[in-house]
């Protein structure tokens, strides 16, 4: 069984219905990407499946030990306010809540999952600093090290990359996959980079206005959707932010509109 | 100007003013620590409506007889309820929607007492007697606070997590309504109890006062707990102190004392910001 199986899903906010007929699978070491025009609806499936939205319709089923609470969720907006006094480390550690039974102040096996966490994004000589006073690409790391806190599972990322610049986005990409990798997370990110979804991604989630898509990431270059979002056959050269990575590119069929 | 020689005498330090003492500070320990957690989760607007709430309601009691506080601290406990709720679907809007509840609760309040011609019994809820308090009072009161601060503390993580990112906290499936409500619950049993010391009036900015003043001080969340409570505390026995000098209301005291540190750290946080520039 798949860690999360949805058939037929509706969204919808009031009268207004977002998506409909929405079904897919995310298996056990999936790296899905969630790709789609804006306001088509990616945040709010997030949300549902977060269980921070209530379904409208359809069916959302939770398999092979994954547990809804056991999902490491980046937001896409975070609500937080600004001048809130919270240390990198707070905030850090406040990703390990899940799941755990009530006692006073975090635990040392809690305390060195953290720091372990910081070690990987980096961000350990940042620990006392203020959060609010970090740049969006630090913030964007803590966040990310406090949802590695909250799983062992399944990564669940709302367009991680935005404001970041390419160097800083390429390397948030080779930590995913590192991670995704060497730890076995499963990944479901939500980018708007499609060119760099489709090089990173197994397979491809795309939600549109009136057509979705889902499968692979080959056959998504090959289907009508895929084409047309992708805009013309794009060179591996061309995507900025897929260098450095030490990793092959996938071999392309012929550009194909050429 | 009063001697102080004169006042304190064995009989009176024994038998008020460390009774006094003590409920104050287990109050203003609490006051402290929930007060971070409003400022932080923007409803330092809760705290006050919650006082108007329990002075209609310590009204109310007087007026037909009731043992005020008994009485008066389960029905704010449900008006926490309520003002939340409130908070969370209304269409009015959070603060609108406290600022019409409560004041109808002070209304009804008044008016049942006016009717029951007590007006001048239950003023002195309106700013506080905390050297009037009896005997039982002080312990229910000490009770009530080192309860208020052990679920604190036992759930000051999740406390934290809450105030910090609720959407978040509910991803990791923490129940975040019932945080809200314990933190409201805490607030309204924390309300009741300052506003027998401090008065009515004055019992939400003994909650702000510190927490405000501690995060212009501090960047880490834990410090600001701490350091809100210390200024707290402090600001409450230098208040005491300066009501028994020069012979003022306690609970006016102890604001003026919470202000002038405030402005302090203002100052502070003011020059330290012109220093890193
Ligand atoms: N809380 C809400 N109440 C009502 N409608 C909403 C709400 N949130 C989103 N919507 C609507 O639902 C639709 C989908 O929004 P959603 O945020 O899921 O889009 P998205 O695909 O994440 O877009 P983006 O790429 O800009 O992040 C939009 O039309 C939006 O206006
Ligand atoms: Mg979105």
């Amino acid at each position: 069984m798949a860690y999360i199986t949805c058939e037929n899903l509706v969204l919808r906010y009031e009268s207004l219905t977002v998506q409909k007929n929405l079904s897919f699978r995310v298996e056990k070491d999936d790296y899905l990407c969630i790709v789609g025009e804006n306001g088509s609806g990616k945040s709010t499936l997030v949300k549902c499946l977060l269980g921070l939205k209530a379904l409208d319709g359809g069916k959302m089923q939770f398999g092979d030990g994954l547990k809804r609470n056991e999902i490491g969720y980046l937001p896409q907006q975070s609500m937080i306010q600004r001048a809130f006094p919270a240390s990198v480390e707070e905030v850090v550690l406040s990703g390990c809540l899940n799941g755990r039974a009530i006692h006073p102040f975090y635990t040392k096996a809690e305390k060195a999952r953290a720091a372990e966490q910081m070690e990987c994004l980096n961000i350990t000589s940042l620990a006392k600093r203020c959060y609010r006073e970090l740049s969006g690409g630090q913030q964007q790391r803590v966040l990310l090290a406090r949802a590695l806190c909250a799983t062992k599972k399944l990564l669940l990322l709302d367009e991680p990359l935005t404001g970041l610049d390419p160097l800083v986005a390429s390397e948030l990409y080779s930590i995913l996959q590192h991670i995704h990798d060497a730890h076995g997370i499963a990944v479901i990110m939500v980018t708007h980079d499609v060119e760099c979804a489709v090089r990173h991604a197994k397979n491809i989630l795309h939600i549109g206005r009136n057509e979705s898509f889902f499968g692979s990431c080959a056959d998504y270059e090959k289907s009508a959707v895929g084409r047309r979002f992708l805009g013309d056959s794009i060179q591996p050269e061309e995507c900025s932010q897929c260098h450095d990575h030490g990793h092959a590119h996938p071999q392309k069929g012929a550009p194909e509109n050429a | 100007m009063h001697n102080l020689s004169d006042i304190l005498t064995p009989e009176y330090v024994s038998v008020i003013l460390l009774p006094a003492l003590i409920a104050g500070v287990a109050v203003s320990l609490c006051a402290s620590l929930l007060g971070v957690s409003l400022v932080l989760k923007r409803c330092s607007m809760i705290g006050d409506g919650l006082s108007h709430v329990g002075y209609g309601t310590l009204c109310v009691a007087a007026a037909l007889g009731w043992a005020p506080m008994k009485v008066t601290i389960p029905i704010v406990i449900l008006a926490a309820y309520i003002l939340l709720r409130l908070s969370e679907n209304s269409r009015l809007g959070g603060d609108t929607a406290i600022a019409l509840f409560s004041t109808s609760a002070l209304a009804i309040g008044i008016f049942a007492s006016s009717k029951a011609n007590l007006m001048t019994d239950v003023s002195h809820y309106m700013f506080g007697s905390i050297l009037a308090m009896s005997r039982g009072d002080v312990i229910f009161c000490v009770i009530l606070s080192i309860c208020v601060i052990l679920v604190y503390l036992l759930f000051y993580d999740k406390i934290f997590a809450v105030t910090f990112d609720e959407n978040f906290a509910r991803a990791t499936g923490l129940n975040v309504r019932f945080y809200n409500l314990l933190i409201a619950v805490l607030t309204a049993v924390t309300v009741v109890l300052g506003m027998m010391m401090m008065g009515a009036l004055l019992i939400s900015s003994l909650m702000i006062f510190p927490a405000v003043t501690a995060m212009r001080l501090c960047r880490q969340f834990r410090h600001v707990v701490l350091t809100a409570v210390i200024i707290s505390v402090s600001c409450f026995l230098l208040g005491l102190f300066l009501s028994l000098v020069v012979d003022t209301a306690i609970g006016a005291s102890v604001i003026i004392m919470n202000l002038i540190v405030f402005a302090a750290a203002s100052l502070i946080a003011f020059l330290r910001g012109r220093r890193a520039e």
